[in-house]
């Protein structure tokens, strides 16, 4: 600890030694030139990452749905100070924080995805634009003088432009004051013809220049992840870190699994007569079309049964109602057959027989990345799996009911295109939930996206509860 | 005369291109072009050749060592036409043997090209395929205006431009800063050269600045070099405004409805009126109007920029993996060669007058007959016959080019000594 401390010191941060002292990280703003040197944890690596992952999938689908920057910046504030990211970094004048902790757990974070991000040019890509965001997020969100403070420990290669120089390009009154840096530096501000050029260099007005800052970010960040993927081979003997890698870099292409898979936080009392309704209420368009299968065919494939007799578990269904579903719900069946050969995986599920493992309901990662599901299963994300054709007849044949109409398919389809399914699937909630007064763009609860399955009916049933209606409504059967 | 599919043109054969590259290719110039000094370097051993063969047949990944292996390849492919792309980290040829990741796209001239086809609706002497020198003029302007841009906002020096052998041109920019643009820089250099947007269906294809305020300086700099183009070119030479169509897009541009009415009302009586004097009855309109809020006088500019403004295929410069077809290759439909052009006396260039490849063989024959003649005869080495024929000062011009970037090599490295 010492020796890092001292090292840090001697190469970057001579200047501030007299203004910060005490800190392992002096600032909030990182540009991650160094890696993480202390030992750290499995559990601190995958926490850290995981918690980062959430944020940055959440950018990703701020994108996606084209919210501002002002409204990005409320969604990810509220994300990063929330308990399950807690990724928030506290200025310095927050003195009863603990910042280094914080700012080492942002700096462990971006590392771990780092590596598991490096491995492709799409990820690389997409890594990229997603943390020079969260930067961008930060620097915004720093108090000016502590943001000042760390730009001045690094050399941006920027020169003040003489008023001479700038006078002769750009006459004006008074002279604004521009900074010169290498038009390459600053490609985003010359697409958008933002700076002048002349002999190569960009002059940049001052209220640009973060642009320059940014930009510095991303060209960094670039180049690191293209000499991490060429290291990375070596890395890849370390076998206890490769599955957790690859499950992050599978949770950032799907949107990020969030605790609901091993939550059971559903309703007391939940009966398996109740089930239909909750379906035609509540359901996401992966369950309702199990569902809608199940009463149809009167039986579900193995990966049907199991996406979604795991999703009814996080509902709240008991395990002695489960049974009373499924045996009601296989009616073509035996007693014996059923007894024999289902009983035992519903009780399996429920992590009352075999290694009595507690079973977690499939994330929406884990429904769009594995099983893919074949020509009779029903398992899968219809988003994901079904045709445009069919995707669209389902959709409006589950929701039309709840204000969907074909009006919204353009939308729906073209982020669908776009293979962004969980932000479809949180633009159908919003459209279908508008009654109970759901915007655009505030998904299932302070802006997020749906991740899982449970998350999306669970923030159903809850806005019905607030409704005041809750258990007075009709039992629907659908068939 | 248009250079025209229609004319009569003798047909390129197998033959006779066999017998130009063998006898006139300028191998050892392109060679030196690509790869800034004497010894091989990377820049020319890991470049990417594609070859296109008789029928149509599409080679990729070719890579070679020396200029001699790329000739012997070339004669023995006899492709119709080879293109140029980027530098790699691996040699091309090699990219099977080496892991996916360790063989990307490293280096790469900026390279631009801009076609006489995306000219269409602005001129009137030709279309599609077709070429004369009166339009020859829209290639002219749009030269000068980026070469000149090119030079001074982006500092690039080196910069050669070759006619693409029927209806277009292309520039290669061998500045190593260039070559080293990222396809991020590329996408933004493009973006700021980039005025013409739209397609068919937008009228307006000009959106550079906000309402009531002057020109970016870029742009007007292009603009000063354009307003006497548009009257010599769009309004005397294409008399583009004289035809309804013409009259009715240019109506289309004029923000004003009771200016548009007025104008329309006149244009359809006076049905033969110029171009010249329907554009100073609009100009008129510009002086006369007093309206506080009025846009008009930046409209009057938007329009001139609209009509001359260099057309860009922004395609072919973002990307540095793009091909580009290798200066000296022969159009296999007009037959002519697609020869270097200074962009000082763009003006002047008349593509009717650039060689073709059998006007070069006859030339060569009447001094030397032909050495591929004889079944059998030993393939003689003719590296220099070019300087016997009217290819000579194109080439001369490539290696005068070249000159230049080994000089820059040579002040690199000694700079590069000096400071270890
Ligand atoms: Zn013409």
């Amino acid at each position: 600890m010492e020796n890092r401390r001292g090292t840090i010191r001697h190469t970057k941060l001579r200047a501030f030694e007299e203004i910060e002292s005490s800190l392992k990280y002096p600032f909030c703003l990182n540009f991650y030139d160094k890696p993480p040197i202390d030992d750290i944890t499995i559990e601190e690596f995958e926490t850290a990452a995981l918690d980062r992952l959430r944020v940055l999938a959440e950018i990703e689908s701020c994108f996606a749905r084209n919210r501002s920057f002002d409204e990005m910046a409320e969604v990810i504030k509220t994300i990063c100070k929330s308990d399950r990211c807690s990724l928030w970094l506290s200025t310095n004048s927050a003195s009863d924080k603990d910042l280094d902790k914080e700012r080492e757990k942002d700096h462990i974070g971006h590392f771990v995805l780092r590596l598991a991000f490096c491995r492709s040019e799409d990820l690389r890509q997409r890594f990229v634009k997603a943390e020079t965001t969260l930067f961008k997020l930060r620097y915004r969100w720093d108090n000016t003088e502590e943001r000042q403070q760390f730009l001045n420990t690094r050399d941006f290669d920027w020169v003040l432009a003489s008023s001479e120089e700038v006078q002769e390009l750009i006459p004006s009154d008074p002279p604004t004051t521009y900074y010169k840096v290498k038009w390459t530096r600053v490609p985003d501000l010359v697409e958008k013809r933002k700076v002048i050029l002349k002999g190569g260099m960009a002059y940049v007005p001052a209220a640009e220049q973060a642009s320059i800052v940014f930009q510095a970010f991303q060209t960094l960040l670039e180049k690191a992840l293209e000499a991490t993927a060429k290291a990375l081979p070596r890395l890849d003997e370390d076998n206890r870190l490769v599955p957790i890698l690859d499950n992050l870099s599978k949770g950032f292409q799907a949107g990020v699994s969030s605790e609901w898979a091993s939550k059971t936080e559903g309703q007391e009392g939940l009966t398996a007569d109740m089930i239909d309704e909750m379906a035609y209420k509540h359901y996401p368009a992966c369950m309702r079309n199990l569902h809608m299968a199940l009463r149809r065919d009167k039986h579900l494939k193995h990966y049907g049964r199991l996406q979604y007799g795991l999703f009814l578990k996080i509902l709240g269904l008991s395990i002695d109602e489960a049974v009373a579903f499924w045996r009601k719900a296989f009616s073509s069946i035996q007693d014996d057959k059923f007894n024999k050969e289902y009983r035992y995986n519903i009780r399996h599920s429920y992590g009352l027989e075999g290694k009595r493992a507690n079973y977690a309901a499939w994330s929406c990662q884990q429904i769009l990345m594995s099983n893919e599901p074949g020509p009779g299963d029903s398992h899968g994300c219809p988003y994901r799996h079904f045709s445009t054709d069919n995707l669209q007849s389902a959709l409006l044949t589950m929701y039309s009911d709840y204000g969907l109409t074909s009006q919204d398919m353009p939308e729906i389809m073209n982020m669908v295109k776009q293979k962004h399914y969980h932000v479809a699937c949180t633009r159908v909630f919003e459209i279908t939930h508008s009654r109970q007064g759901v915007k655009k763009g505030e998904g299932v609860g302070a802006g997020e996206s749906v991740t899982h399955p449970n998350h999306y009916a669970a923030r159903s049933r809850e806005l019905t509860k607030e409704e005041g209606k809750e258990g007075d409504g009709d039992v629907v059967m659908q068939g | 005369m248009a250079i025209s599919d229609k004319q009569e043109i003798e047909p390129v054969t197998p033959e006779i291109m066999l017998a130009f590259y063998r006898r006139l290719y300028p191998f050892k110039s392109l060679f030196a072009w690509l790869n800034h000094e004497h010894v091989p370097t990377k820049l020319f051993t890991n470049r990417e050749f594609a070859f296109t063969l008789q029928g149509d047949v599409y080679l990729r990944y070719n890579s070679f060592s020396n200029a001699d292996e790329l000739k012997k390849q070339v004669c023995s492919y006899n492709p119709t036409r080879f293109e140029i792309g980027p530098v790699y980290s691996a040699r091309p040829r090699d990219r099977k043997t080496v892991r996916p990741a360790a063989f990307s796209p490293q280096l790469r001239e900026l390279v631009f090209d801009i076609d006489m086809t995306d000219y269409d609706p602005i001129r009137t002497c030709c279309s599609g395929a077709d070429i004369c020198h009166r339009c020859w003029a829209f290639i002219a302007a749009a030269v000068r205006v980026l070469d000149r841009a090119i030079r001074d906002q982006f500092g690039y020096h080196h910069l050669l431009w070759v006619y693409s052998g029927r209806r277009g041109i292309h520039l290669w920019v061998s500045d190593r800063e260039a070559l080293e643009l990222t396809d991020d820089q590329r996408r933004a250099l493009v973006g700021w050269l980039t005025v013409i947007h739209g397609g068919k269906e937008m009228h307006k294809k000009v959106n550079v600045r906000a309402p009531r305020t002057p020109l970016p300086p870029s742009i007007q700099q292009a603009y000063n070099m354009l307003e006497p183009v548009f009257r010599e070119l769009i309004l005397e030479d294409q008399d583009l405004f004289a035809s309804e169509e013409g009259w009715k897009a240019l109506l289309q541009l004029i923000p004003d409805n009771d200016i548009r009415s007025r104008l329309e009302e006149k244009w359809e009586e006076k049905a033969r009126r110029s171009s010249e004097s329907k554009w100073d009855d609009f100009v008129d309109e510009v002086e006369r109007d007093k309206k506080p809020k009025s846009n008009l006088k930046n409209a009057k500019e938007d329009i001139i920029i609209q009509y001359t403004y260099p057309r860009l295929d922004a395609e072919v410069s973002k990307r540095r993996n793009h091909l580009l077809k290798a200066p000296f290759c022969i159009h296999p439909k007009t037959g002519r060669v697609c020869v270097p052009v200074d962009p000082r006396t763009i003006d002047s260039f008349d593509p009717e007058k650039v060689p073709t490849v059998q006007q070069l063989l006859r030339e060569l024959d009447k001094i030397a007959p032909s050495a591929t003649a004889g079944e059998g005869a030993a393939v003689v080495e003719h590296h220099s016959d070019w300087e016997r024929t009217s290819l000579k000062p194109y080439v001369d011009m490539l290696d005068k080019h070249v000159m230049g970037l080994m000089e820059e090599t040579r002040k690199a490295k000694q700079k590069m000594d000096l400071s270890w």
